[in-house]
């Protein structure tokens, strides 16, 4: 299979202090890859980094033919304005941002997509309600048709799953599969070890540097877990009293 | 009633530019005011509304009362200090609220002493409470051609702009545009602020800009009739405030800020979406 992404080498970070370093391989398209690792060990910078909007400070990324309009980003939850008065339905449509842009008409057939993904995660009836009024899962589920309206390619979730009920994790990881299946290259920032080893074929375990990448089983190995965590108590140290690190 | 409603308009000229003063800056600044709400920015708003004085005070210095002086003034100190306050906020350890707070400070004492300098009390007066009923043809005219601009840009960026505050991690990964829309946000504002500047004055601008986008929040959760309904707050606001100071003698600026206030007033306590009425009796709950 042909590799949809690569990493050269990458280091991705902010104001110089790195929060992903050394990052070499390649994701191969259709893959469905868990990104682990314990907090602040960069994963959600390298989503940024993939998606574009966080640049290397050193090091490459290789989008092999894809577009970067080709990848669809699902933000963390908790960066989004929930308070903002806006309808379910306007924020479904924000997916099809790549074609209709600052100004193009949204029309009849566009319509039919967009109730057609709400539909899709089990929103129906809830077009026209403002996002306020949505509890956290049904708010996941808004933000999954948005990505269905999307379209891509490539799929990055920033914990796609965090504190929702067990019944839309589980509906909402069969679309995650429908994906895979459509071999759409999907990559998720995770925090429960039973979902990855259950749902997802390869993972790269993160710690500001890779611990380890390949398959799940082999990747989350009780000596990596150990590994991880080891590295990540260095950093909390270097952290609080060495500045620049770069 | 025609006693009351539209005699005041039909026999005095003053008047009727006085209206069509208030209604045209209302259809533009009011729907800003929705965007400065949204993002948490009124005080923003306010801080930029008193920047435009000492400008327009240094306009005035050299070339008097002089339409043309006193908007280029205004424009260049508003987009200075919106500039200097985002700068300030981001690279000091200085909260932005505080931030905003020393430059709104600073900026209406500059300005005062500024008109001081060669004004008199009614010129000082004129600048910071506004001269609605004294709205020449000229100034009607860059007051109208600001709101025409604005209301093209504003349709131009309304989906980054409802986005970047929405998802503004999403409207990243989608385009590059945010920090352009937000810079052009800002020169919007300044914009209206200089226009409602003129027929206002420093002091009572921005009320145009906050209070019915403030008061409309109450009646709807959709940001697009929300737009509407706070232009449609404004115009009223307008001419009630209008007709009140020509039939009870009262100050033509505060009397339109004040109607403002009132369908604030009453929004809060009546408005469907969160006003104090639904919380004290919300009423039966839905059946299923």
């Amino acid at each position: 299979m042909a590799a949809a992404l690569g990493f050269k080498n990458l280091t991705l970070g902010y104001d110089r202090h790195p929060a992903v370093h050394h990052l070499s391989g390649e994701i191969a398209e259709g893959t469905l890859l868990a990104v682990v690792g314990p907090n602040g060990a960069g994963k959600s910078t390298l989503l940024k980094g993939i998606v574009g909007v966080v640049h290397p400070l050193g090091g490459q990324i290789a989008r092999h033919g894809i577009d970067p309009k080709d990848i669809a980003y699902l933000p963390q939850i908790a960066e989004i304005d929930r308070s903002f008065p806006i309808s379910v339905f306007d924020l479904v449509a924000m997916g099809l941002w790549k074609r209709a842009g600052l100004l193009g008409g949204i029309g009849k057939a566009d319509r039919v997509k967009i109730e057609t993904a709400i539909d899709g995660v089990g929103l129906r009836g809830f077009e026209h309600r403002a996002i306020g009024t949505l509890s956290g899962g049904q708010m996941q589920r808004a933000l999954f048709a948005r990505l269905l309206l999307q379209d891509a390619r490539v799929i990055l979730l920033d914990e796609p799953f965090a504190s929702l009920d067990s019944k839309t994790v589980s509906d909402l990881l069969e679309l995650v599969h429908r994906w895979h299946g459509e071999k759409r290259t999907v990559v998720a920032v995770l925090h429960d070890f039973e979902m990855v080893r259950q749902h997802f074929p390869e993972a790269l375990l993160l710690a500001r540097e890779p611990v380890a990448w390949g398959r799940t089983t082999e990747t989350l190995s009780p000596e990596n877990l150990l590994k991880a965590r080891r590295i990540s108590e260095a950093f909390d140290d270097q952290d609080g009293n060495s500045e620049d690190e770069a | 009633m025609y006693e009351f409603f539209i005699a005041p308009f039909s026999e005095f000229d003053f008047m009727r530019r006085a209206l069509a003063g208030v209604i045209i800056l209302s259809l533009s600044a009011a729907p800003i005011g929705i965007f400065l709400m949204l993002r948490r920015m009124s005080l923003a708003g306010d801080v930029m509304a008193h920047a435009i004085l000492p400008g327009a005070a240094l306009g005035f210095l050299v070339a008097g009362l002089d339409l043309f002086a006193m908007t280029v003034g205004g424009i260049a100190a508003g987009i200075t200090v919106a500039v200097a306050a985002g700068l300030v906020a981001r690279f000091t350890e200085l909260k932005e609220d505080a931030a905003l707070a020393a430059f709104y400070l600073v900026s209406l004492a500059l300005g005062v002493t500024l008109i001081s300098l060669k004004g008199s009390n009614v010129d000082l007066f004129r600048v910071l409470f506004g001269s609605v009923l004294a709205l020449d043809n000229a100034t009607l005219l860059v007051i109208a051609s600001f709101t025409t601009f604005s209301l093209f840009a504003l349709a131009l960026i309304w989906r980054p702009l409802v986005l970047e505050c929405v998802d503004p991690g999403f409207l990243r990964s989608v385009s590059g545009s945010g920090t352009l829309v937000h810079l052009l946000f800002l020169a919007l504002v300044v914009l209206n602020l200089v226009a409602a500047f003129h027929a206002l004055g420093t002091l009572l601008a921005v009320g145009m800009m906050m209070l019915p986008a403030a008061a409309a929040r109450f009646w709807t959760q959709d940001v697009t009739r929300m737009a509407a309904i706070s232009v449609l707050i404004g115009v009223l606001s307008g001419v009630a405030g209008l007709l009140v100071s020509f039939h009870a003698n009262l100050p033509t600026g505060p009397a339109v800020i004040l109607a403002a206030g009132s369908v604030y007033g009453v929004s809060v306590l009546l408005g469907p979406v969160g006003g104090l009425r639904k919380r004290f009796s919300p009423g039966r709950h839905l059946e299923a």
